[in-house]
């Protein structure tokens, strides 16, 4: 089960994803996605501290917005993400195509520059 | 012994003892008549009489049980046609004494004693058998102190049947007892007449026919016998026996009462057919449900049988399945509009356009309509699953046609076609679940014919494999081909989602892997080429991963590309460690174009005999404990470590106990593989 919230923090979004993340689960995040794209979100932060377990459906969310991403110039900022679940990034090879960094003030700094 | 075997046995009987008591009986009167002194007793005719009697009851019994107790026109046919014959036949003798009436010869106690006999015979076979067709009726819908009550009567009958043995005479104290035992029980009996409400209209004026026509028979009989006993010398009476008298008595009574029942039951037939014809209405209504029907089919039932229930001259059904369907009976489109125009009442306003509240309780769904034609109008709402999806209008051309009575049973037939509505419903749905499971089982049949049978075991290579698919199809994937003498291509992947589509992309990448393998590319190349091939099948969010390894036995190395997929370990036999097979790499469609090929990267790795490769999904990894806490890489490079010097077969054991330990009483609720391969050195 998890559980998704976004809050706006001076014009950046930030999606937090709590819990676990799996097959229907992932539903959520895509959803959230999916309005932050409509609503023409260029930043973008996700919050992933409190992220205990994400299934490939949800590492599917990720990788099927990374086109879209790309083509219509939003920025995506990971941070936070526990060992574990950066082992499951890493694996895969997402780390290398999604920005991840530590904590929440690089991650809205990251912007800046 | 059978019935059929006890029918004609019984006949047999009734017709020898019948001979046997007439026969006896002619005998009886010529000794009396000649006042030859040998044996006087009349014990045998009455023995004969008594048998037969009994054969004839037996013979009737088994006779009229093997009918169709229920049709009681059938049963009451049967007494008047059997009656009809008999009393025919008697005519006939009553009439061949009218002929030749004071001529001496006829009037002989020969010639009497011989048509009396006949006579007998004929009356038993009318009397008993009347009295077993009466039986069935009043036993019908019997309780159990009904049937001990007929019982008693029965053995009553039989205990006089036996006492009239001995030849008692009218004034007998044992005579009268006899009758007035017989009497009061079928008085108590007469008045079981259940069946009488099962006639229709026209049944009941038949019954009454037959039942009238039984009770004259019955009569003629009495006369006739009164007639041979006024003779004075018949050497036995029978209007001198309890049973006879007591017989034709109680056939008699039941006779008259079931005569004054029926006709009494004649207004109200109607009514109970109109309660049956409800009954098998609604229960054709519920019927709809087991036999699967359609929608359509329960409309037509209930607005038949509502409309049948009311008396009600039109109707029209409008109900939302889906779509908005009508059902009409005597109405045109047009003139349900018109009607629709008229209602000024507000409930069946509400309820005709669907705005109806279900916790109101309209006190009159049935009110006056100003119409030309219809002069009354009862509308009532249909619900499914606590939503009107539609409702049902009765006009009737009377004015106040309908009452009170009426809209319940209407009622009552809407709720049981709103129960056959949501079952149908539900049964959609459960058919719509059923051939979702089935397609599951296709997939998963697909899936597990998707990986190969047999793996190699060989000079060069022991391969040991383990997949298990999790409740739902998942997409595990393995194979391993010989590209040629020396070299070996092996593939593990995993294939993101589940179902029938993780079932197909498996079977794309099986398609993919057997035509890459050929083309001897190296394990960078054929990622890369993969990638390019799997880019233009793979849903949108799906990606695999995957590892491809090169075996080479002859160098002895181990040439790999990870595209995403869990590092592979390698048990070292010589330096008794594992190494991890980690290298850069990307899942495959994650990146759909040539940017794809720089996050592919290559390495080689030599190893020496005995060395094991060991290849897993993440199923293993990720399989978590009661506590929540995953297996992980650790646990199972740990386990490898211990084993790793162990035959392949022993290791995959090893390995799955300890994960089956570490799991405690849960099983693992993902797919997962293991492939465990055992290198081994060999020189050509």
């Amino acid at each position: 089960m998890s559980n998704i919230k976004t809050e706006n923090i001076e014009g950046i979004l930030m999606i937090s994803v709590i819990g676990e993340v799996d097959a229907s689960s992932s539903i959520h995040l895509d959803n959230a996605f999916k309005e932050a794209m409509e609503s023409g979100q260029k930043k973008i932060v996700t919050n992933l501290t409190e992220l205990d377990y994400i299934s490939s459906a949800g590492l599917g969310v990720f990788i099927s917005y990374l086109d879209e991403f790309s083509s219509k110039e939003v920025q995506l900022v990971l941070f936070g993400i526990k060992a574990p679940v950066r082992q499951v990034f890493d694996i895969l090879g997402l780390g290398k195509l999604l920005k991840i960094v530590e904590t929440k003030e690089e991650a809205l700094q990251s912007f800046n520059e | 012994m059978s019935d059929k075997l006890k029918i004609r046995l019984s006949f047999l009987g009734g017709l020898i003892f019948w001979l046997l008591f007439a026969g006896s009986n002619v005998y009886l009167m010529l000794v009396k008549g000649y006042e030859m002194k040998v044996d006087y007793s009349d014990f045998l005719p009455q023995l004969s009489f008594t048998l037969f009697t009994l054969s004839t009851f037996i013979h009737y019994r088994y006779i009229i049980t093997k009918a169709d107790t229920l049709n009681f026109s059938d049963l009451l046919w049967k007494v008047f046609i059997t009656g009809l014959v008999t009393t025919l036949l008697s005519l006939g003798i009553q009439g061949f004494f009218v002929l030749f009436e004071g001529r001496s010869a006829v009037e002989s106690p020969l010639i009497i004693h011989f048509f009396y006999n006949i006579l007998v015979g004929l009356i038993v076979i009318f009397a008993v058998s009347t009295f077993v067709v009466w039986k069935r009726l009043i036993l019908y819908q019997k309780s159990k102190n009904l049937l001990q009550l007929w019982r008693f009567f029965e053995l009553a009958f039989g205990v006089i049947l036996i006492v009239d043995f001995f030849g008692f005479k009218p004034g007998d104290a044992y005579f009268s007892v006899g009758l007035v035992v017989l009497v009061l029980f079928s008085l108590v009996l007469v008045f079981n007449l259940k069946w009488v409400a099962y006639l229709n209209f026209k049944q009941k004026w038949k019954g009454i026919l037959f039942i009238l026509l039984s009770g004259i028979y019955l009569y003629h009989f009495l006369r006739i016998l009164n007639w041979f006993s006024g003779t004075n010398i018949l050497v036995i009476d029978m209007l001198e026996r309890v049973f006879i008298l007591g017989l034709f008595g109680f056939l008699f009574v039941y006779a008259i009462i079931s005569i004054l029942v029926t006709l009494f039951n004649l207004p109200t037939s109607s009514v109970f057919e109109q309660k049956l014809k409800e009954a098998v209405d609604f229960q054709k209504l519920s019927q709809t449900i087991p036999r699967g029907e359609t929608n359509e089919q329960t409309y037509e039932i209930l607005i038949e049988s509502a409309m049948s229930a009311v008396f009600a001259d039109a109707a029209w059904l409008e109900i939302n399945d889906g779509e908005m369907q009508t059902v009409t009976r005597n109405l045109s489109a047009a003139e349900v509009d018109t009607i629709k125009s008229k209602i000024d009442n507000q409930v069946i306003q509400d309820i005709i356009t669907l705005t109806f509240q279900k916790g109101a309780n309209p006190t009159r769904l049935n009110v006056p309509l100003k119409h030309t034609t219809y002069k009354t109008i009862m509308a009532l709402p249909i619900w499914v699953q606590d939503q009107q999806v539609g409702f049902i209008v009765l006009l009737n051309e009377v004015a106040e046609a309908f009452n009170r009575e009426m809209v319940s049973i209407v009622t009552t037939f809407v709720n049981q076609a709103s129960t056959s509505l949501e079952n149908l419903v539900l049964i959609k749905e459960s058919l719509a679940n059923e051939r979702y499971k089935e397609q599951l089982s296709i997939a998963k049949t697909v899936q597990k014919s998707l990986l190969p049978t047999e793996v190699f075991n060989n000079e060069a290579l022991t391969v040991e494999a383990l997949s298990v698919a999790a409740d739902e199809v998942g997409g595990d994937y393995y194979d391993i081909l010989a590209i040629d003498q020396d070299q070996y291509g092996l593939i593990i992947g995993d294939v993101s989602g589940k179902g029938t589509s993780a079932a197909f992309q498996m079977a794309q990448m099986k398609g993919v892997f057997h035509s890459l393998v050929r083309e001897k590319l190296s394990p960078k190349v054929f990622i890369q080429k993969t990638n390019q091939a799997l880019s233009q099948c793979l849903d949108k969010s799906a990606f695999i991963t995957a590892t491809y390894f090169e075996i080479d036995t002859q160098a002895q190395t181990l040439s790999f590309s990870r595209a995403g997929h869990c590092p592979g370990l390698l048990y070292s036999a010589k330096k008794k460690e594992v190494s991890l097979l980690e290298e850069e790499g990307m899942g495959l469609g994650i990146l759909r174009n040539s940017t794809y090929d720089k996050y592919v990267v290559e390495s080689t790795v030599p190893y020496s005999g005995g060395d094991v490769l060991l290849l897993y999904t993440d199923g293993i990894t990720e399989a978590k404990n009661e506590t929540g806490e995953q297996f992980g890489e650790e646990r199972l490079k740990q386990s490898f470590l211990e084993n790793g010097a162990q035959p392949p077969n022993l290791i995959k054991k090893a390995i799955k106990e300890a994960l089956k330990g570490f799991m405690g009483s849960l099983t693992i609720d993902d797919d997962y593989t293991l492939l465990v391969i055992q290198l081994k050195s060999h020189v050509k």
